[in-house]
């Protein structure tokens, strides 16, 4: 355990005690259309992948419009509000052109779709309507396997431990943070480990990382650092831009150790072997 | 102890003081233990989540509808507070405010002040406006005391010397004072009280803030745990108050929740030692208590934070340090680093009415909107939102009018160019699509640096294949749609 970590209460950044996620399932569709997210599409393209393999595995068909980008959060998170305005304005034509539930394997993109087109829309009433329908039909991969599939998931992988990055839109926004937990738990062979504050943000914040390098940068070194004295062989994460952070830093600092996104691992847990490297 | 404080002449802007304060190992060892058992505290205060929810809601609806009729609050507080024998004094800069402090003890032809713990004070930098009229003003909170021994400012709005360890305290201590070394607590806070005790019979004016005003009754509620507020405030001849004007409440029933919540936030106390409700002077019939109670009420910005619908949220603050003790940012970099008067959080969103956007345009960008902050703020101010809001200022045309004191000091030509590509890149499939074909198809030329971002991570590699590649493909022979 590293100098800074020595007087620390377990999880004492837990905004305790955890809130029980409050929002009413639908019904499981026949089809929804896969939001990919820009990190995905370019960076962890076999995680995207993984999550259709995994709806598909439900049952459930899945629709992946070509026109789509970004959902538009780095324009808005860096107070540029008419560019996020138009990406997000072409992305909801996209996603109403089937109407169909959007399924996102990333919580702060998630989020954006749920919380900030509100915002970014509240002067227009028209287009408001169409972004409180999008808000409704939204769901993170996980809540969405756990919750409206009511996935069961059998492992068939080797006994392992591994810790678990709940990123902050998850935790905060989407309300998510207990399901990769629950999906987790049905994986016979796999044991989660708690790692040291926890609930503390890996430092990503999209363009914070490159405004604040030094602030970013100590807070993402910290979270490496418990990941790796917590025990795991492995980090397990739903959400692109934290994966891409810690991972980054992992391999700066010469480390081994690395994260996953958590479809990428589940459909390996329940296949004993990995759909990513089939291209 | 006239000199200027030393931390504002420090390295000019927030990222300079955050590298030197991210490389001080004892600095944020200090913080991150005592911040960790802050939250550990607040935690264990509120066991009960529903309870929690209930009573944030009702706090911020206290607070949302008093500000809803701030005006009319205002005057009825006057009006009580002089029917209650209390003269009261409206500043609307700080200069206004410390001339008033000043005509006070002058009236009374006052040399010494014994103040306890007040923001608003250090807001007017009081201690050095009256030292350089001769008059000494010495803290009576230990926290205040110890940073003011040392020419420093707070660095945390609850606990002013938070970054600040048994031993440092203790070697400061022995050089300032000449008392013997010890890292023992309970000793140290004697050496500081056997001070200040014969401070307070000397005092002839008492200074304090103010936690919550009550109109209904004319009644300065506030809140402590050393009893240096009530020294401060009954022992001299003359109080005097100072607060700001967002801390009006309608009525004592408003009270009882938002001392819970702010003594159960800051320090997971289910009350304060101290709980002082002041309603005016010493009555004939009275043994103790000042002869004069003064209470000043500064805006300082206030009001332009108000005539905004979103920005006005912020003076909803109670003052907790809540936001500061769950902050990452916050409990790494420590409150100096911030260069004003309230760090963290709730600092970054109200500095920029008082001081200027312009005068603090890194302090939104000093934030991953992790969320933690609003997230255990009692009044519940949305403070991520209300960051992206001062993001947007921030980098609005500077021609044009600004809604936020000193908004568009960020503004780049450069940088509004770059996102104007992104917005084509992203609207238009076709480029889009281009720009993953490209970068998939050449990733062995991506560049070895990329900015800021190698200084913490390794180069960022495209796979080898897109996911719209990915997909399409498998889309096409499993029969699903990639429209």
């Amino acid at each position: 355990m590293s100098q800074l970590f020595y007087d620390a209460a377990p999880n004492a950044t837990r905004v305790s005690p955890e809130r029980e996620p409050d929002r009413q399932y639908p019904e499981k569709p026949e089809a929804v259309t896969l939001f990919g997210t820009c990190v995905v599409d370019l960076f962890f393209p076999e995680a995207g992948l993984d999550a259709i393999r995994l709806l598909e595995r439900e049952g459930v068909r899945v629709n992946f419009p070509q026109e789509q980008s970004c959902c538009g959060q780095p324009a808005w998170t860096s107070g540029y509000r008419d560019e996020a305005k138009a990406v997000a304005r072409a992305q909801l034509d996209i996603l109403d052109r089937s109407g169909l539930p959007v399924v996102v394997p990333s919580g702060s993109c998630a989020g954006m779709f749920r919380h900030h087109y509100r915002v970014l829309f509240a002067d227009e009433p028209g287009t408001l309507r169409r972004v409180e329908a999008l808000a409704e039909r939204t769901f993170e991969l996980t809540e969405f396997l756990l919750k409206v599939c009511k996935v069961q998931l059998a492992d068939r992988g080797a006994p392992s431990k591994i810790a678990l990055h709940t990123s902050c839109s998850a935790r905060r926004e989407m309300n998510t943070h207990l399901h990769a937990r629950e999906l987790l738990q049905q994986l016979e062979g796999v044991e989660r480990v708690d790692h040291d504050h926890e609930s503390e943000c890996c430092g990503f914040g999209g363009t914070f990382s490159v405004r604040m390098p030094e602030v970013s940068g100590a807070m993402v070194k910290d979270k490496t650092r418990s990941l790796m004295d917590s025990g795991a062989v492995e980090m397990v994460t739903a959400d692109g831009g934290c994966l891409m952070n810690i991972n980054g830093s992992l391999e700066k600092q010469k480390e081994s150790f690395r994260g996953r996104h958590l479809a990428s691992f589940l459909w390996e847990r329940i296949n004993g072997a990995s759909a990513g490297e089939v291209v | 102890m006239s000199q200027r404080i030393p931390v504002t002449e420090l390295t000019p802007d927030f990222r300079g003081r955050a590298e030197e304060a991210l490389a001080d190992g004892q600095l944020r060892n200090n913080f991150r233990v005592a911040m960790d058992s802050l939250m550990t505290k607040r935690a264990n205060a509120f066991p009960d989540a529903d309870e929690r929810e209930g009573l944030r809601e009702l706090g911020n609806r206290i607070k949302a509808g008093a500000l809803s009729r701030l005006p009319d609050l205002l005057e009825q507080l006057e009006q009580k507070l002089t029917e209650n024998g209390v003269k009261v004094h409206w500043a609307e800069t700080v200069e206004e405010a410390n001339n008033l402090v000043h005509g006070i003890i002058e009236a009374r032809k006052g040399s010494q002040v014994v103040k306890g713990k007040s923001m608003v004070s250090e807001e007017m930098e009081m201690n050095d406006y009256l030292a350089e009229r001769g008059i000494e003003c010495l803290e009576s909170d230990m926290g205040e005391y110890i940073v003011q021994l040392d020419n420093e400012k707070p660095s945390h709005i609850i606990m002013p010397a938070i970054h600040k360890n048994a031993r440092q305290v203790s070697k400061l201590f022995h050089d300032k004072l000449g008392e013997p070394e010890t890292e023992d607590v309970n000793q140290l806070i004697r050496i500081g009280r056997r001070t200040l005790r014969r401070k307070f019979m000397e005092a002839d004016v008492g200074v304090s803030g103010v936690n919550f005003a009550v109109a209904e009754t004319g009644t300065l509620l506030l809140v402590e745990n050393e009893g240096n507020g009530r020294m401060s405030t009954t022992a001299p001849p003359v109080h005097i108050a100072v607060t700001g004007i967002e801390k009006v409440v309608p009525n004592l029933r408003d009270v009882v929740p938002l001392v819970s919540l702010l003594t159960r936030s800051a320090l997971g106390q289910p009350i304060t030692t101290y709980v002082n409700l002041i309603s005016g002077p010493r009555k004939p019939d009275e043994l103790d208590g000042p002869e004069e109670v003064h209470l000043v009420l500064l805006d300082n910005g206030r009001t332009g934070a108000f005539a905004d619908a979103q920005m006005r949220q912020t003076l909803n603050c109670i003052r907790c340090g809540a936001c500061m003790n769950h902050c990452p940012v916050y409990t790494r970099v420590g409150g100096h680093t911030y260069g004003e008067v309230y760090p963290g959080p709730i600092g970054k969103i109200i500095t920029p009415h008082m001081a200027g956007l312009d005068k603090v345009p890194d302090h939104p960008s000093a934030s991953s909107l992790c969320g933690a902050c609003g997230d255990v703020c009692p009044v519940k101010i949305p403070i991520p939102e209300l960051l992206q809001r001062l993001r947007q200022e921030n980098v609005k045309d500077p021609e044009q009018p600004q809604q936020v004191k000193g908004g568009g000091a960020k503004y780049s030509r450069t940088e509004r160019w770059i996102w104007r590509g992104w917005q084509m890149l992203n609207t238009r499939p076709a480029l889009y699509r281009s720009f993953l074909w490209a970068a998939t198809r050449f990733r062995a030329l991506a560049p070895k640096k990329a900015g800021p971002w190698t200084e913490n991570h390794s180069a960022p590699v495209p796979a080898r294949r897109s996911l719209h590649d990915l997909a399409a493909r498998h889309l096409d022979q499993n029969g699903g749609r990639s429209s």
